[in-house]
């Protein structure tokens, strides 16, 4: 490795303005939204053009220096977590929206474009993107490929990869490939299908292909709250049960609930144990019809409240509370890790049960956020990090979680990926054979572990826990 | 010749034993699936049955030689289905077929292709061992998505024995519309504003022929909306037949079942956009190709009587691919045929002794 050099390198491309190597410039980018892993990087470059990243990279590769590209930081996995003897390659000014095409009903932009821009661009044409991660204000679509983001519309409209038509990346050796197309159909192994999801560990997206969706001509949204989460989770098995397929189904328990109200006043029941939240969404008549059987289902289920968004505005307001669930929690504790397993869909109401009781052995304040409609669930561990041993009682408690998902059949992560936090989980739910294969992969495609490194897959080849 | 294993073991040892394999099945796609000189096919179809079926969490596991026609029964059962419409099903198409291929059919138009319902795979590796990819659960980010990756493979990475797969509601009931325009310009604005509208849409297919441009529209829901969806189709497309029930399921199924290729002709499927079919029209002026145009214009499917020449220079003229799926067997791809660096550094990762053949 040889890191001056590099930084010389890049010294003589980039201005001091857009190559941070002073430790005040460098603090922002020690950690991403899992704050509880900090490490600091030697430099910060900050390229406008993707001609710029790919220089970098392939300086990188010369000097065989580590590279971590990041958009926002949003990741909740640590997946943007720099290691100490390599340089971040921060993707934000790479945001050219360059080309909306309603008539193939695609758009490509560059990776650092914000998730909710592509939205914002595609209205004209009536138009939008459909994965809404709660970030998506702030998240970059390259962060949302690298990790194949979710958000609360994924069982009807799926995650990032299944609106990912085609890829620009520079892999991690310096060459630039294009993968898939303009087109929903292909030829040969899907291959941008791998490259989604791949943590960064294949190189640096730089433009992407996106499919956009019609904007859905109706939404019926509903807030029904419940006495306890074992009934607003046995509410969504009804409504499976009854055929219809809504877009979203959301569940949040009291503590999620307290969190949000006093964060955004979303008007959310006074002390209500579970609140769901239901959406359809579609054709107007189609929808008018879903929605008499959603209520036939949703007054069978015991709901003590049932409130009905009569329009746009109240939608929003219903939606508002739900998305802000994250950032309102930090109003009740001064830290907290979210976890992101996943359990079949049946075994919801087992599952918080048992991180019920895992709160109350580790004396941890858990609040509740889920996607009830495809098992995602998202538990707040809270923790004040001052205290002696909080963090380490806030991470064995996520651990166990995650033993739980594995248990029940389901994932270790939802739409978070591995990234750091979970790295000694994936062995529990892959065998040795997957994980080589896995390996394999990344040893062809980056043999000097460059791109990323010290993502997915622990270093040491065993299975120890890895928190630090 | 072909080997055949009759169970997983089996499977194991016939790749050990061989030095170049090819996993076959159906059989339904002759040009994807016939073993190239050199080559032993591996017949699969005994890898087959229902693992396991879990209506209420939207999922099902299967061996990849279970005929989709089985499936597709046990989904009706439920009234759950495949809503990638997979094709070739009364000929006998597999899962792990249809996934080595990456076929779906017009109905993927709505909710997706076989891509987006494929949850999790196992594989038999070029050292005879079995890898997992991928899960059960409708929503899984660990580690990379190789399953993804088995979609459109045609077996170069190895046979696959099991999938998992996401399944929706089946919609009540369907109806169908065939509208007539002079030319192709209308016909493929008719189709652009379709696409683009806020209407639930199953399928949209576009089928040019010598009297002009017919365009052809499905929607499916609960039957109660069904008539109000009718009128208001029929208001937007203008001067159209409207079908239902078994009339407008028998042209549907016909479609998916490529009835409609002329005996003895082949078959070529060609991903594209909406854009590029009037210059594919063009460059088709007098020369016999059938050809359909199906998911509001991003995939054509051609039929032609002898060997591509004419289709593979219009398809390398406008940088497009295509995949012979049966009759003509010379070759898995024409037109546009570049292997990236990737595809090179991911095959030589997952199948170093290339045990299985290219893509």
């Amino acid at each position: 490795m040889e890191l001056d050099k590099l930084i010389s390198s890049l010294a003589n491309i980039f201005p001091s303005d857009r190559l941070f190597t002073k430790p005040a410039q460098i603090t922002p980018y020690e950690s991403d939204a899992l704050t509880a892993y900090q490490c600091r990087p030697v430099a910060v470059v900050l390229p406008e053009t993707q001609e710029e990243v790919i220089d970098i990279v392939r300086l990188c590769n010369r000097y065989k220096v580590p590279f971590m590209a990041r958009g926002s930081g949003t990741s909740l996995s640590g997946g943007s977590l720099p290691v100490e003897d390599g340089i971040v390659i921060a993707l934000n000014r790479l945001d050219r929206i360059l080309r909306i095409d309603p008539e193939s009903r695609i758009a490509i932009v560059e990776a650092g474009v914000v998730n909710l821009a592509i939205s914002e661009a595609a209205a004209p044409y009536g138009l939008y993107f459909a994965p809404d991660p709660s970030s998506q204000p702030i998240c970059t679509i390259g962060g949302n490929l690298a990790f194949n983001a979710g958000g609360a519309h994924c069982l009807k409209y799926g995650v990032t990869s299944n609106h990912v038509l085609g890829v620009k990346a520079v892999l991690p050796g310096g060459e630039v490939v294009h993968l898939g197309g303009e087109s929903l159909e292909g030829i040969g192994p899907d291959l941008v299908g791998l490259f989604v999801g791949s943590e960064g560990l294949f190189g640096i997206a730089l433009e992407v292909t996106v499919r956009l969706m019609p904007k859905p001509e109706s939404f019926k949204t509903i807030l029904a709250s419940y006495q306890s989460l074992e009934e607003a989770g046995d509410a969504v098995s009804s409504i499976v049960a009854s055929g219809l397929l809504p877009g979203a189904m959301e569940i949040m328990d009291h503590l999620a609930i307290q969190a949000a109200e006093a964060a955004v006043d979303a008007g959310y029941p006074e002390g209500a144990n579970a609140v769901l939240i239901v959406e359809m969404d579609g054709e107007r008549q189609q929808v008018q019809e879903e929605f008499k059987l959603l209520m036939d289902v949703i007054d069978k289920s015991g709901a003590e409240k049932v409130r009905i968004a009569k329009d746009s505005a109240e939608r929003q307001r219903i939606w508002q509370g739900r998305k802000s669930a994250f950032s309102a929690v930090g109003r009740l504790s001064p830290d907290y890790i979210v976890q992101d397993g996943v359990v079949p869909r049946s075994r919801l109401g087992e599952a918080l049960a048992e991180i019920e009781r895992l709160g109350r052995q580790y004396e941890l304040r858990v609040a509740n956020v889920f996607h009830a409609g495809d098992g995602n669930l998202h538990p707040l561990i809270m923790y004040d990090g001052r205290e002696k041993g909080a963090l380490e009682r806030a991470k064995e408690l996520a651990g166990k979680i995650l033993d739980m998902c594995i248990r029940f059949g389901g994932s270790i992560t939802g739409e978070h990926g591995i990234g750091m936090e979970k790295r000694a989980y994936l062995p529990r739910m892959f065998t040795e054979v997957d994980i080589a294969t896995m390996k394999n992969l990344q040893r062809a495609i980056d043999p000097d572990k460059l791109s990323n490194p010290g993502k997915m897959f622990l270093e040491n080849d065993n299975n120890e826990t890895d928190f630090r | 010749m072909n080997l055949l294993s009759n169970n997983v073991s089996g499977v194991q040892a016939s790749v050990l034993e061989s030095s170049r394999l090819h996993p076959i099945a159906g059989g339904t796609k002759p040009a994807l699936s016939t073993p190239r000189e050199g080559v032993t096919g591996l017949d699969m179809s005994p890898i087959r049955g229902i693992i396991e079926y879990q209506p209420d969490e939207f999922t099902f596991s299967a061996y990849a030689g279970t005929r989709i026609a089985d499936v597709n029964e046990l989904l009706q059962e439920n009234k759950q289905y495949l809503p990638f419409d997979p094709p070739l099903v009364k000929w006998g198409a597999t899962l792990g077929g249809t996934v080595a291929s990456g076929l779906s059919g017009p109905g993927r138009y709505h909710y997706g292709g076989i891509r987006d319902f494929l949850l999790g795979v196992k594989y038999i590796n070029g050292t005879g061992q079995i890898v997992q990819a991928g899960g059960k659960v409708v929503k899984n980010a660990a580690g990379f998505d190789l399953a993804k990756l088995m979609v459109g493979c045609r077996g170069v990475f190895g046979p696959m024995i099991e999938l998992s797969f996401k399944v929706f509601p089946k919609p009540e009931q369907f109806a169908t519309f065939r509208r007539e325009f002079p030319n192709l310009d209308s016909a493929l604005q008719m189709l652009k504003e379709a696409s683009i509208s806020q209407l639930d849409i199953d399928s949209i297919d576009l089928v040019p022929d010598e009297s002009g441009t017919i365009l052809w529209i499905r929607i499916g829901g609960l039957a109660s909306a069904v008539p109000s969806r009718v009128i208001r189709m029929v208001e937007f497309l203008g001067d159209c037949e409207v079908f239902q029930d078994s009339k407008e399921t028998n042209y549907w199924e016909e479609t998916r079942e490529f009835l409609w290729v002329p005996p003895d002709w082949s078959l070529v499927k060609v991903p594209l956009t909406p854009r590029l079919i009037s210059s594919i029209e063009q460059k088709l002026v007098s020369i016999p190709i059938v050809r359909r145009y199906s998911c509001a214009g991003q995939v054509g499917w051609f039929a032609i009587p002898g060997p591509p020449t004419d289709l593979n220079e219009c398809l390398l003229s406008l940088n497009l691919s295509g995949m012979p799926m049966f009759g003509f067997t010379t070759s898995q791809v024409i037109g546009k045929n570049v292997k990236s660096e990737f595809y090179r550094q991911v095959k030589n990762a997952m199948d170093p002794e290339n045990r299985f053949g290219e893509a």
